[in-house]
């Protein structure tokens, strides 16, 4: 009881400050759609996969790409957290550490979801997406999301300042994103790329988005699931214990 | 009077690399006590009430609190305690009353009777007329009186505050002292709270603990550590000190004599009774200015250095005495 309710606080928290700033919302959604309309309309001028346009074929993708950068962002921002005295509020009070961190999991996986809906409702409207992959993709983009909010959450809770934000932003977003399939199909790829492209957790959250919008995975919806969870049960405990030995 | 200890501290030590912020410490804190860790800035008061709270592990030694281990039985320490933090902690985008509220889920209250505290503690703290504005448009006082409406929501056995008054004006830190004074009485409470303002543990804490370094140099009542200096400070400006202080090193209630380039500092037993014989025997004194003994004056004998650079406690000569002392 003590222990859900701790969740419950710290995922309450979380989502009644993410509809207070609006800003974020907003900034989250012009990114992603900028690589729609820019890069997938530029590029998909002259380019067709697997049958249909370019912009077509990357917009699943790139509500991935929106579900890791939010995710990962939000995890990261742990470390501010931890600069205020905030967070020692959280951590002083009577509730486990792993409700904490399950707590703020959730809380950046909801809001990550938000910004996953109103980008597809934008996607609909631009003809990129069908209502029933908005049903599939949903569920698809928070099993991804609980993943990569995890992530973030171990790397900031490990992090003692923000300057080695940028090292995380090359060594760990951009590759995850490039290496993912998000922006090109797997067939075909060379073998130096598509071992790295194997061992990236990104790669199975863009199949099964692809399999939420076109009916065709590369692995099987089921695969993908099963590689999700498995991280994430393993970014989830790893994530309990870093906070366990978060010091502030 | 047999009192029971709320807090034991064995030999506690924290390093931070080579710095050795908490070296060794040794402490009780009774029930109901309003208890004072005094010291200058970086003196291990934060780390000490860090590790108390579970924030931060000891590297050695152990702290029992509420009569739960610090490391073993952290979460029944964290049940029984309530901290105020010495930044601002509250949530800038939540309202005063959402932040109370937040805090009681994060303590297990039960829905019953938890808005009613909540009320009561707006009252206590007056804020009940800006409970619905978003903390981020308070001001320094009402953010720190919402704090310590939080401390004290969940009823917890012990309040730790970290320097709960600073950078508050008086009039504000005189409110904020009234209810923590209140809180042993009114809700069976046991405070400990830093401070590097002399006055705040003299007026307000049963005892303090003075710490520097890292070490606990003296502690005991207020009252008890200054009159166990024994006597007060006289400042005599004097064209020929040196000549004034060998007249002062022959006389029985003199304690300590520092001489500068114009004025002697000295340390007088019963100065009432003293000054006038004093002043017989001296030639050439240019004026003179008494100040009774503060417990700087116990942190000067044990460290010989004031508690705060800019030492705001004395007057005039003690400056110039100090200044003198730095070149």
């Amino acid at each position: 009881m003590g222990y859900l309710q701790g969740v419950w606080a710290v995922w309450l928290r979380e989502v009644i400050v993410f509809f207070r700033e609006r800003e974020r919302v907003i900034s989250a959604i012009v990114t992603p759609l900028l690589w729609v309309l820019a890069f997938g309309g530029g590029l998909g001028a002259s380019v067709q996969v697997q049958g249909m346009s370019y912009q077509r074929f990357i917009f699943p993708g790139i509500v991935s790409m929106s579900v890791l950068f939010g995710s990962i962002f939000y995890g990261l921002y742990i470390i501010w957290d931890r600069k205020l005295d905030f967070l020692k509020l959280v951590l002083v009070a009577p509730v486990p550490r792993s409700a904490v961190f399950l707590g703020k999991m959730l809380g950046g996986t909801t809001d990550v979801l938000i910004q996953v809906g109103a980008l597809m409702l934008i996607g609909i409207a631009l003809g990129l997406a069908s209502p029933e992959a908005f049903i599939y993709a949903i569920p698809s983009a928070a099993l991804l999301s609980m993943c990569m909010v995890s992530l973030g959450l171990i790397i900031g809770s490990r992090m003692s300042s923000p300057d080695g934000f940028n090292l995380v932003m090359s060594f760990v977003m951009w590759p995850m994103f490039l290496l993912s399939g998000a922006l090109f199909p797997l067939d075909n790829l060379p073998h130096y790329l598509e071992f790295a492209v194997l061992l990236n957790p990104m790669t199975y959250g863009v199949d099964l988005m692809r399999f939420a919008f076109f009916g065709i995975a590369r692995f099987g919806p089921f695969a993908d699931i099963a590689v999700l969870l498995g991280i994430f049960l393993a970014f989830a405990a790893l994530g309990s214990k870093s906070f366990e030995r978060m010091q502030v | 009077m047999e009192r029971k200890p709320a807090i034991v501290i064995r030999k506690l030590s924290k390093s931070f690399g080579k710095l050795r912020a908490v070296d060794g410490i040794n402490l009780e804190v009774y029930e109901g006590e309003i208890f004072a860790l005094l010291g200058p800035n970086g003196a291990g008061k934060t780390t000490t009430i860090s590790m108390l709270c579970g924030l931060l592990r000891p590297t050695k030694g152990q702290a029992n609190v509420a009569g739960f281990d610090v490391e073993k039985e952290s979460l029944m320490v964290r049940k029984s305690i309530g901290v105020v933090f010495q930044q601002p902690s509250s949530d800038d985008l939540l309202s005063g009353r959402e932040n109370l509220k937040m805090h009681a889920l994060l303590y297990g209250m039960p829905s019953e009777g938890r808005e009613e505290r909540i009320d009561e503690m707006l009252r206590l703290v007056g804020l009940v007329e800006r409970q619905h504005s978003r903390v981020k448009e308070y001001s320094g006082g009402m953010r720190k009186r919402l704090e310590i409406a939080r401390g004290i929501l969940h009823r917890p056995k012990i309040l730790f505050l970290d320097e709960p008054t600073v950078g508050l004006d008086p009039q504000t830190r005189q409110h904020i002292w009234g209810y923590i004074r209140s809180l042993p009485e009114k809700e069976g409470t046991t405070v400990v709270f830093t401070t590097h303002y002399l006055e705040e543990a003299e007026q307000f804490a049963d005892r303090v603990a003075i710490i520097d370094r890292g070490k606990i140099i003296a502690i005991g009542k207020p009252s008890e550590l200054v009159s166990k200096l024994g006597g007060d400070t006289a400042f005599i400006k004097a064209k020929q000190p040196q000549k004034i202080a060998s007249k002062l090193r022959s006389m029985k209630f003199v304690r300590s004599i520092k001489v500068g380039r114009n004025c002697v500092q000295v340390r007088v037993g019963d100065c009432a009774k003293n000054l006038p014989k004093m002043l017989q025997a001296l030639e050439g004194v240019e004026s003179i200015e008494l100040r009774p003994a503060t417990l700087n004056d116990v942190f000067i004998k044990y460290t010989g250095r004031g508690i705060r650079e800019d030492s705001p406690e004395g007057g005039y000569w003690e400056r110039i005495m100090n200044s003198e002392k730095g070149r």
